[in-house]
Parts: C-alpha cells; structure tokens; sequence
C-alpha cells in the first residue's frame, strides 16, 4: 500500500476516536494561550479567540462537521458545569472582602444584570430579530451552561446562546481594561466586577490576567450573575 | 485533587437532580454552587484537595469556553441572517452593561463610606 493510502487509513481512524478532536482543542489552546503569554496578556490576544479560530480553519480544510469535532470536545466543554460549582471556593475565600462590599455589589448586580438583560432583548427585538433569536440574546452576559439551560427554557437555541455567551465574553475581555481607564476607573475591585457581570467566565479570565482582585470580584460577579438571571426568568414567568 | 474534583462533580449532580425533580427552570450547577457554598459554611472552611481542584480548573477557565467558540461555525447561517440584530446588542449592551455596573458599584461604595463617616461623627 501506498503511504497514501495509509495515512489517509491511520486519518479515518482517528477521525473517529474523540481523541483527535479532544487534543486538537488542548493543542489549539495552548498556542493561543502561548500566543496571549508572548503578547504579555495585550487584550486583542484572546486566546480564546486564537484557538477558535485555528480549530475553525482546521476542521473547514478537512471538511470535518462541528457534530464530529464536539464528540471529542465535549469533554472539555462538559467541564463548564464543575467550573462553575467550583466559583464557591474563591466566594467563599473572599467572604470577608465580599461581606465589606455586599451593598454595592448586590446594587451593581442588580443593576448590571438588568442592563445586560434589557438592551439585549430590546435591541434584538427593535432591530428585527426572530423571537428565538431574542430568547438566545437576553442571556448572553451569562455563564455558557447557564445561558443554554435558559435559552432553552425560554424558547431559543441553547447553541446559538453558547456562540452569544462566547462573543459577549470575548467582547468585554477585549475593551474592559481599555473602556475602564478611558473612564477613570481605578477600583479593580469595581472593574473586576463589571467584567464578570457583563462577560461572565471569560470576562473572569481576562480580570485574573489584570489583577488577582479583579479576578476575584469577577469571579463573585459571574457566579451572582447566573444565580441572579436564572432566579428572575424563573420569578418573572409569575407576574406575566 | 481527585477528592476534590469528586466533591464538585457531587454538588454537580444534586443539584441537577433537585432541579430535575423539582422541574423548575434553573441551572443545576449554580444550584451545585449554593449548595457547595452552603457546606462550606458549615463546615467553616475549605479543604486543600477542594483547593487544588477548584483552582486548577478555574486557572484554565478560557479552555473550557474553546468547543462553544467553534460552534460559531455552526450557527454561522443564523448569525449572517441577523447579524445587524445580533452586533448591535452583543457591543451595544455589553458596552453599557459595564459602565452601568462599574458606576452603580463605585456610587454605592462611595455612598455607604459617607454615610458611615457621618454615623461617626
């Protein structure tokens, strides 16, 4: 047999197993975190972004559908659901420094949280979007487990609410730190928090790259975040 | 470190039970969180095998985010469709989300620290 023939062999075996595809997206995020490391964490060098982007072009050269590549992905996307249980270690580690801020933060949540809701909805809405469209943005500040359980609930498409959640955080990751110093804000306690409320998990990231208070209180942010917009599409259905 | 992953995997899985058996619309894993929290209330500390497991993946959270970013690919139909829509409120909210949070915090803040100063005086 040809060498060919045996790599296109060794090719259809491997494209079966979820082994590929799993240490394709370890691979890719190591390089895009590699990358963010030798650009010194600058917010363009998301690597997120990076490693999205070469899976992408990866899987469109071999004519590989997202369904295939998930079978291995899916182990590391499974993760989010610990991850996110696993946000009470560093609330609980802060407690005290959480207890001191408790008014603003429960102010600023409330506020962010409905902000975040609202402008999505009514824009979405005002601009012409199908309603399981909307049902995908208005949970787009949270947590990607989060915001596909609700979306769901709500009538959208838990995958497209993944893909929103996913922009929405790299969207913040990338202008916090810039938008923050343009408006003078040097509270990283405060800043820390707005990432995690308006970019959830990788808003959180990007704040622990900054500061690690920042990546604390967004950490806090994130976690209230989702507790906040599950309990109000969960009260709200009670008034309508 | 495999105590401690196991201990989060449990919250995990009671709290997707409760919500299961309960049919309420709420996220299993935040209801793990409360539930994590709650115990560690209790208990009145954390464990260093609950440490290591809660850090390490928390250290590596952008990983996890990498096969919903792919799914861009997916959706790419439904995002061309509505793009205007969608980039609108993705930059417009987001943008306004932050600065509303990043203010109400400060102003709040700044709030309770003068009506504390003067409960002092």
């Amino acid at each position: 047999m040809s060498d060919g023939g045996n790599i296109h062999r060794i090719w259809v075996y491997l494209a079966e197993t979820p082994l590929l595809w799993l240490t394709a997206t370890l691979v890719a995020y190591v390089v895009g975190d590699t990358i963010s490391a030798a650009c010194r964490r600058h917010p363009l060098a998301n690597p997120v972004v990076i490693a999205a982007a070469i899976l992408i072009a990866v899987l469109t050269l071999t004519g590989t559908r997202y369904q295939t590549y998930f079978e291995g992905a899916q182990f590391v996307h499974f993760l989010l659901g610990p991850a996110t249980v696993a946000l009470a270690v560093p609330l609980w580690r802060n407690r005290a420094r959480v207890a001191a801020n408790l008014v603003p933060m429960a102010a600023a949540l409330l506020a962010g949280s409905l902000t975040a809701i609202g402008t999505a909805g009514a824009i979405g809405w005002a601009l012409g979007a199908p309603p399981p469209v909307i049902a995908s943005l208005v949970t787009k500040s949270t947590t990607a487990p989060i915001a596909m359980a609700l979306a769901e609930g709500l009538g959208g498409l838990p995958a497209l609410a993944a893909v929103l959640v996913v922009l929405t955080g790299v969207l913040g990751a990338v202008i916090v730190t810039p938008l923050m110093n343009a408006l003078g804000v040097r509270d990283y306690a405060a800043r820390g928090f707005a990432a995690g409320v308006a970019s959830h998990g990788i808003g959180t990231a990007r704040a622990f790259q900054v500061s690690e208070e920042a990546g604390v209180f967004a950490g806090v942010a994130m976690g209230l975040n989702g507790a906040l917009t599950a309990a109000a599409f969960l009260i709200l259905p009670l008034f309508f | 470190m495999v105590r401690g992953l196991t201990l989060l995997f449990l919250c995990q899985l009671v709290g997707e039970a409760i919500v299961r058996g309960f049919d309420i619309t709420f996220p299993g894993p935040v209801l793990g969180m409360a539930l994590l929290l709650a115990g560690m209330a209790a208990f009145g500390r954390t464990g260093p095998a609950l440490d290591d497991a809660a850090d390490g993946i928390l250290r590596n959270l952008s990983l996890l985010f990498v096969p919903a970013a792919v799914g861009v690919m997916q959706q790419m139909g439904l995002i061309a469709a509505n793009w205007l829509a969608i980039a609108v409120a993705v930059v417009v909210s987001t943008v306004v989300t932050l600065i509303v949070t990043v203010f109400t915090f400060r102003g709040v803040a700044r709030m309770q620290a003068r009506m504390q100063a003067r409960r002092r005086s």
